[in-house]
């Protein structure tokens, strides 16, 4: 194996990590949190920074509108809560008081998509992705591990504008440098490869090294990037790879409308047109289970990417 | 008095100026902002601490205004232009194309004056508890103002923000409620059952007080009475008796002009009952 980890750890670990980091060192980064303090890791903060911290309580859209006028007095407030809460739920506050006023509001949502697990598809949002990426001014970020969520934690404190930074609840793999920076909006190579182009992100990135693995078995050379920047996207560094090898799969913990798929797809539709191949969730809500029962029953597993690159590749000309 | 006069002269430009833009386009809405106008020449002439020259989004050691109710969009441009936070002429862009004055005000066009964008309703009293919140942080002895419609307040969040002022003790801000009775389906009772306003916030922490919101010397005082209480602990909403339409007998005692622009004649009998007295933009 190229990469490898010696503990799985939560990405919103990382989160609570990379904001309580950033805040030592820039006293104009504030907090919000919507009643999910633990959930999101954002106790140390609260403890240290009590004066900067603001319980919101179970009410996001408040939460959302009073972060934007926090920025209006230069603070950088990082809001968080659940991602179905952070997005479809204060859709309507996010365009209008932070997107379209372009405020430097930082949406931090945990517990996104199919792997919060027991609670169900009321908690699961797999459309977020999707929602936050229409907004015009909005960063959407969705990082693969707890290292890589604490340097994209800090890496949004120094970027001036509105961010919606998704991570989750399980334990993953954690494998990325832990000093390498955070650079928004650059994919991140992590296999070189002439067959495949494989773009994952999220909880997706560690499968796809998976499949990587398995498919350098079986003679096929994959390129892998890791897009933890769904917008701005990388179209260059994607391109530059879709046309070298001629196919793309994309791999995501998402519904298919309006993640990365369709993001990459039109890029590559526009500009070269190649098979393409998706793993994500196909327009369908999810349901209760462990995150591994869910992950295998709605197909977002290694096996499938594996399976996806595969037929790609056969319909090349 | 000399100062209410003058004040009251100035309410009558901006009635002028909002009627003649909302007139030009044949779009906007006359009545609400007919009905805020004594407000927000009252907070933007007298009350307020803040610097027209100098604008800047932080406002820092400033007053700051949220618009909430952004469609009352017309009065805000009026009050904002003759102030001098951008040149008079401009009031004749309103609602045009490539206009830096939108329908419902703006940053995207940047807009001297403008801090955020309104007009989906509901929003602007969360806007205003973060702005006084970092005021508190930046140790600024600052005053933050909102104004909110009556009907706004139908909306949910405008609750939340209530809950979370008087909890977080934003003592800081000063909410302003239209109460007008009107909104576009009806009076806020038939539509909404909205009732004892006062009692509705008082239950929710708030320091309330009342007053008229067309008497330019009722508004004075209300004002600074309210900030004499600041410090205690509680946020502070004045319920704001107002009439739409004020100003224009015609347009006066009914929604009918909600969002309806007067045509020439129209036009002309309205401005012949208020005197031009800053000069026509």
């Amino acid at each position: 194996m190229k990469y490898s980890f010696t503990e799985k750890k939560d990405t919103r670990s990382g989160f609570g990590a990379g904001l309580h980091e950033a805040a030592k060192s820039n006293k104009n980064i504030v907090a919000l949190c919507a009643d999910l303090t633990g959930s999101l890791k954002m106790n140390d903060f609260e403890r240290d920074f009590p004066d900067r911290f603001f319980q919101a309580g179970i009410a996001e859209a408040n939460m959302i509108g009073t972060a934007a006028g926090l920025t209006i007095g230069g603070k950088i407030p990082f809001a968080g809560t659940f991602a179905a809460f952070a997005t479809g739920r204060v859709y309507d506050q996010v365009r209008q008081s932070v997107a379209y006023s372009n405020k430097n509001v930082k949406i931090c949502a945990s517990h996104a998509g199919l792997t919060l697990g027991e609670d169900g598809a009321t908690h699961q949002i797999l459309e977020d992705i999707g929602l936050m990426k229409m907004l015009p001014n909005m960063t959407v970020i969705c990082t693969c591990d707890y290292n890589q969520t604490k340097a994209a934690t800090i890496a949004i404190s120094e970027h001036n504008g509105p961010v919606y930074l998704r991570f989750g609840r399980p334990a993953v793999p954690n494998f990325t440098n832990p000093d390498e920076k955070f650079e928004i909006g650059k994919a991140q190579k992590l296999y070189e490869g002439n067959d495949i182009t494989i773009l994952a992100t999220g909880h997706l990135v560690w499968k796809a090294i998976e499949a990587c693995e398995e498919l350098a078995k079986k003679g096929i050379n994959a390129e892998l990037f890791n897009i933890h920047t769904i917008k701005p996207f990388d179209a260059q560094t994607v391109l530059k790879s879709v046309n070298k090898t001629g196919a793309m799969v994309t791999a995501e913990e998402h519904m298919l409308n309006g993640g990365l798929f369709d993001t990459a797809a039109q890029y590559v539709a526009l500009n070269n047109p190649v098979p393409m191949e998706a793993v994500a969730v196909m327009d369908t809500f999810g349901e209760s289970g462990t995150p591994d029962q869910l992950m295998d029953k709605y197909g977002l597993t290694a096996e499938n990417i594996v399976k996806a690159a595969e037929k790609a590749i056969s319909r090349k000309r | 008095m000399e100062k209410i006069e003058k004040l009251e002269q100035i309410a009558s430009q901006v009635r002028r100026d909002l009627l003649r833009m909302i007139h030009a386009k044949n779009s906007g809405h006359p009545g609400g902002s007919l009905g805020v106008t004594d407000l927000m020449v009252c907070l933007y002439f007298d009350i307020m601490d803040h610097s027209p020259e100098n604008f800047s989004i932080d406002g820092k050691d400033q007053d700051l205004f949220f618009l909430s109710n952004g469609h009352v969009s017309a009065a805000w441009y009026s009050v904002l232009a003759r102030n001098g936070y951008f040149p008079i002429e401009e009031l004749g862009t309103f609602r045009a194309i490539n206009s830096r004055l939108q329908g419902h005000p703006t940053t995207a066009e940047h807009l001297e004056g403008i801090r955020i964008a309104s007009g989906s309703l509901g929003q602007g009293l969360s806007v205003a508890c973060g702005a006084a919140l970092a005021k508190k942080l930046n140790n600024e002895n600052k005053f933050v103002y909102c104004l909110m419609g009556d009907g706004e307040i139908e909306e949910g969040q405008v609750w939340e923000a209530a809950l979370f002022a008087k909890a977080r003790k934003i003592d800081n801000l000063i909410a302003f409620i239209d109460f007008n009775g009107q909104q576009i389906d009806g009076t806020t009772i038939d539509v909404m059952g909205l009732e004892n306003i006062c009692d509705k916030w008082k239950a929710f922490g708030w320091e309330v007080m009342e007053c008229n919101g067309n008497i330019m010397e009722d508004l004075v005082d209300t004002i600074n009475r309210a900030k004499a209480k600041a410090g205690n602990g509680k946020p502070t909403v004045i319920v704001m008796k107002t009439e739409m339409g004020n100003g224009v007998d015609f347009m006066m005692g009914t929604h009918k002009w909600h969002g309806v622009a007067p045509n020439d004649e129209q036009l002309q009998i309205a401005l012949s009952q208020l005197d031009e007295t800053l000069g026509d933009y």
